[in-house]
């Protein structure tokens, strides 16, 4: 991994970011067949099912959609932080060739902040309000590379620096209610880096912030992506951090993966209707006043299970008696994957405009 | 972050319409009504229930339930300085040791305990709850005059909190003499600070939520917003804590009749006094002291039953 | 909608002047210093036009709507609502005036009763205001909204997001206001489902004539929305124009960024995109910089005036500008000509001088 220009010498060896035991282009993320079912008192719901993608170093993935869509399941679950009562997964989740649905809770602690890392939506619930910010990042770099005091101070003020956090040597000894919304998340952002994870997954990160400072920790994010060579997981439903940040895009909704395709085709002509219509409703800061918006009748709670339709279908303008009474799968072709029956551009059509 | 939960209730069926609404033949299911609902669904409810009602029955019907008179002394002769009698053929549970009947004892006993911990929490429920209304009315509303009246209401509620409520009991017990009426007004008043706070405090907080800011915007008038959408928001903990209140208010009588400040007649059977009676024959009738006491525990555990699966269903985030 | 605003015309439907809205500290050090919240805003909106306010967190934007609403104490300044000051109104005579101005909120279940039906929460205001409240009007009203008449039967919990601030949205037209306040309409909603909102909101306008403030931090939003836009930072406007101006023409260095931060769904523009990224957070609004409040996080900041005199909301000499865009900057006509250059700001001399944060103050959030 790139570290950054550090004195201290860290006891354990780093493995390279991206480098490691995968071959160069393998995925450093497999989810395959993804399937996470809520099993309640009275009835069982099925949050997430049939969900595959990968995530290689270096590269920045969205997995994209509205509430209910079952995307923070689904991190939830790569991360191993489903309750085990009640869930049911099923499937396989490949880091690095290990399946970590088959790994024990040890290997999991393991691997979870050394090599995986994960920011979360709520900076404030995420950090320990009685514990200084550096002592929090010390402990992290503690448990996994068992530096010395001196040193975690050290290096806990240059991750401060490095994330864009002012005079970063006082704020070690800052308590989380004494640093603004912003600079929370970047210190989550800081813990999440001070290993130098090969895998960062990021919860609506930037959700509970402003705009102007949504765009900073973005690009703090961004650059340490980049620098790093890690891989991004970035979980959303605001599809303008998207588009500036991924690389590859999943659209989830009802659980299910409707739209798979790399951020430029996906924008510029989007096959499935739902993706198609999230674009068409929102408004854009770069189109003129007046412009009316196309929305997607009814809400997203509004489904039919995807067991025997389409679950879009109740809100779809493309909908005929197929999507009502059969269940779409994901088709793979030209290096996107799409669950329609009806898409507004079909793949062929597709590269022949590109 | 939170786990989003897919749709609840029944689907749309395929080819359903594009309507905005797919719920319309149901619905109309009011906070209450669906609270009521869940509680039916309560198993811890229905324990709950079904031991307060056992009692109320057995109170009710205590002149079926035994062939003798409460507190009649007929067989006091059987009673000796060393032997009490046990259970036998007449007397199932045996005699005291003023020699009545103890089935009988017991059974009329529900009687006081229930209708004294029942008046009593009425009582303390009504007036706390009228003082934390109006302070918590006044408070929301704000205001110098607002401020004022919140303000000395609850120093006057303070006051009455800084008491130990047992000892507020004995003194006006020691006041009014000794008469159930008494231990009914020395029971409540020790109750009053309790709901009077928690619905204050309650107010208060629902003072300050959107819906209310909305009223104010529509322009309702002061007095309906506070009776009309503070109050009803808030009363689910108080009456949560009513139900709780019914299981200490149960032990207090007791606790009063054990100090001896229940109501003087002897002749009216009581869980507590019961209870002081055992005690100095523990050792040879053990019985004597147990078996009210495990009513009292009993009683009280069936209403904190309820009042918790009330509390829980009161509770919209485990609306389901 | 309507034609664009011509500022300081007489004809305003709303009229605010010097507004201010001070929550004085209490406790240790408290003694007389203040959050401002809201520190000196003028505002018109005419009738039947859409104002968009825009702002991030803190900046007083949802105060102000409050304030001209008299749901937040005015500590100074006019609120004239159709030649009436509201802000000097009481009692009984306040609560009648209510009925012009109606409001509608970021979270459609918190500002909804919920021991209420729709029904209930849809005439009682009728009745407050001595109004029929017949079950016609509401099903009329239901119906405006987009909502079946059924509806009328059941409570907020038993609706979806976008269907509560449908209701919510029925309920201020429903004393048939002539200016909604709208705070955060729709960032509470799904993605899929506000633009239905929004698209009612203008529908609503159209048909009853209704004048809007619409408060809400998305920029995209508030563009699509409004006639014209002001910008807040810090309890003031530092800029306003008509919508379209605003976009083709930022002129104030705080506009410039927060343009520049807003994602766009579109990774061309995305990568295209020219970024003036601002550094650090907003200042604690107890004690904001002196001068210009945003001269600590400017990239254009200039040696003289910008710490030390408040540069008032004026009409500008720039070339393309449209009529009445008026900015709070004194070098507006410098930065936009280019004599003046972004430098680079740290994240050291964004958080100003080393003093620790105030603690967010309660109530002055935007």
């Amino acid at each position: 991994m790139a570290v950054p220009t550090t004195t201290s010498p860290t006891p354990e060896p780093v493995p390279g970011g991206g480098a490691g035991p995968a071959t160069p282009g393998a995925p450093l993320l497999e989810v395959r067949d993804l399937r996470v079912r809520f099993t309640g008192r009275d009835r069982a719901v099925t949050a997430v099912d049939e969900v595959s993608f990968t995530v290689s170093p270096g590269q920045n993935v969205g997995l994209v959609g509205e509430s209910g869509s079952g995307k923070s399941v689904t991190s939830m679950a790569v991360m191993g932080l489903l309750p085990r009562r009640g869930v049911e997964v099923s499937g396989q989740i490949l880091f690095d060739g290990e399946d970590l649905l088959l790994a024990d809770r040890k290997r999991l602690d393991r691997l979870r902040g050394r090599e995986v890392a994960m920011v979360f939506q709520d900076p404030m619930t995420s950090l320990n309000p009685v514990v200084p910010v550096g002592t929090q990042i010390g402990e992290v770099l503690q448990r996994h590379f068992g530096m010395r005091r001196k040193e975690r101070r050290e290096r806990a003020a240059e991750l401060l620096a490095k994330v864009g956090i002012p005079d970063p040597r006082r704020r070690l000894d800052d308590h989380p209610h004494q640093l603004s919304g912003g600079m929370r998340q970047r210190v989550l952002i800081a813990i999440a880096l001070a290993c130098e994870p090969r895998l960062l997954i990021a919860d609506e990160p930037t959700t509970a912030l402003d705009v102007t400072i949504q765009a900073q920790v973005l690009d703090v994010l961004a650059e340490l992506v980049d620098e790093a060579g890690a891989a991004l997981l970035l979980i959303t439903h605001d599809l303008g951090v998207v588009a500036g940040v991924c690389d590859e895009v999943n659209v989830m909704y009802a659980g299910r993966i409707v739209e798979q395709a790399p951020r430029r085709p996906l924008f510029r002509s989007p096959a499935h209707p739902y993706t198609g219509g999230l674009l068409a409703s929102i408004p854009r800061l770069d189109t003129p006043r007046g412009r009316p918006l196309t929305p997607i009748p009814g809400s997203p709670t509004q489904t039919v299970p995807w067991t025997d339709a389409c679950a879009f279908s109740p809100r779809c303008a493309h909908a005929d008696d197929t999507c009502r009474t059969t269940s779409p799968r994901l088709e793979h072709a030209d290096g996107r994957g799409l669950r329609c029956f009806h898409p507004l551009t079909t793949p062929a059509a597709l590269t022949k405009e590109l | 972050m939170s786990i989003p939960i897919p749709p609840a209730g029944p689907s749309t069926t395929p080819g359903a319409s594009v309507a905005l609404d797919d719920k319309d033949l149901e619905g109309g299911l009011s906070l209450w009504q669906g609270a009521f609902r869940r509680l039916r669904r309560s198993p811890t409810a229905w324990c709950g229930a079904v031991i307060v009602a056992l009692f109320v029955v057995v109170a009710a019907a205590a002149p079926l339930l035994t062939s003798y008179q409460p507190g009649s002394t007929q067989w006091a002769g059987d009673v000796t300085t060393t032997e009490i009698p046990g259970p036998s053929a007449d007397h199932w549970l045996g005699l005291d040791r003023y020699g009545s009947d103890l089935w009988t004892q017991l059974v009329y006993g529900a009687r006081q305990s229930l209708l004294y911990g029942v008046i009593s929490t009425v009582l303390g429920l009504a007036v706390g709850a009228t003082l934390g209304a109006l302070a918590g009315g006044f408070g929301a509303v704000g205001g110098r005059f607002g401020t004022v009246v919140d303000a000395t209401i609850m120093r006057l509620v303070d006051i009455m909190l800084a008491v130990p409520s047992l000892l507020l009991a004995v003194s006006i017990a020691a006041m009014l003499g000794q008469s159930g009426t008494a231990v009914v007004i020395a029971i409540g008043a020790a109750q009053v600070p309790v709901f009077a706070r928690l619905l204050r405090g309650s107010m208060l907080a629902q003072g300050k939520a959107d819906y209310v800011l909305a009223a104010n915007a529509l322009g309702l008038r002061r007095s309906r917003i506070v009776m009309s959408h503070m109050l009803p928001n808030s009363m689910g903990p108080t009456i949560v804590q009513a139900t709780l209140n019914l299981a200490t208010a149960i032990i207090e009588v007791a606790a009063l009749s054990y100090l001896g400040l229940g109501a003087p007649d002897p002749a009216i059977a009581e869980w507590g006094r019961m209870l002081v009676a055992a005690q100095d024959r523990f050792d040879d009738a053990a019985r004597l002291a147990i078996l009210p006491g495990v009513a009292i525990a009993i009683t009280a555990l069936g209403f904190t039953l309820f009042g918790e699966a009330l509390r829980e269903s009161l509770d919209p985030r485990t609306r389901r | 909608m309507t034609a664009p605003t011509a500022p300081e015309t007489g004809d305003a439907l709303l009229r605010v002047r010097g507004l201010k809205v001070h929550y004085p500290l209490r406790g240790r050090g408290g003694r007389g210093r203040a959050v401002k919240a809201v520190d000196g805003v003028d505002l018109d909106v005419p009738a039947g036009s859409t104002l968009g306010i825009v702002g991030e967190s803190g900046c007083g934007k949802s105060t102000l709507g409050r304030a001209i609403l008299r749901l937040a104490p005015v500590t100074e300044g006019t609120v004239e609502f159709d030649g009436t000051d509201l802000a000097s109104l009481r009692g009984e005579e306040l609560r009648r005036h209510r009925r012009d101005l109606q409001m509608v909120f970021q979270d459609p279940l918190a500002s909804l009763n919920p021991r209420q039906s729709v029904e209930t929460i849809l005439s009682e205001p009728l009745r407050a205001h001595g109004l029929p409240a017949s079950t016609e009007r509401v099903a009329a009203l239901l119906e405006q909204v987009g909502l079946p008449r059924s509806a009328a039967r059941k409570y907020p919990h038993e609706f979806s997001g976008g269907q509560r601030q449908r209701i919510g949205i029925a309920r201020a037209v429903a004393l048939e206001p002539r200016l909604v306040i709208a705070d955060e309409p729709v960032s509470a909603l799904d993605v899929s489902i506000q633009a239905q909102v929004l698209n009612l909101l203008e529908d609503l306008q159209e048909a009853l004539g209704l004048a809007y403030l619409v408060i809400a931090h998305d920029l995209a939003v508030v563009r699509h929305v409004s006639d014209e836009v002001a910008v807040m930072y810090l309890g003031g406007v530092v800029e306003q124009a008509a919508s379209d101006d605003l976009y083709d023409l930022p002129l104030h260095p705080y506009t410039r960024g927060l343009m520049s931060a807003v994602p766009v769904p579109d990774p061309d523009v995305e990568d295209g995109r020219r970024r003036l990224l601002l550094q650090g957070d907003l200042p604690s609004p107890a004690d904001p910089p002196s001068g210009c409040r945003f001269h600590t996080r400017c990239p254009f900041r200039q040696e003289t005036r910008c710490d030390t005199d408040r540069p008032e909301l004026r009409l500008v000499d720039v070339t393309g500008a449209g009529a009445g865009h008026r900015v709070a900057c004194h070098f507006a006509e410098d930065i936009e000509a280019g004599r003046i250059t972004p430098h680079e700001v740290t994240p050291e001399e964004a958080a100003g001088e080393p003093t620790d944060p105030a603690p967010d103050p309660v109530g002055a959030a935007g």
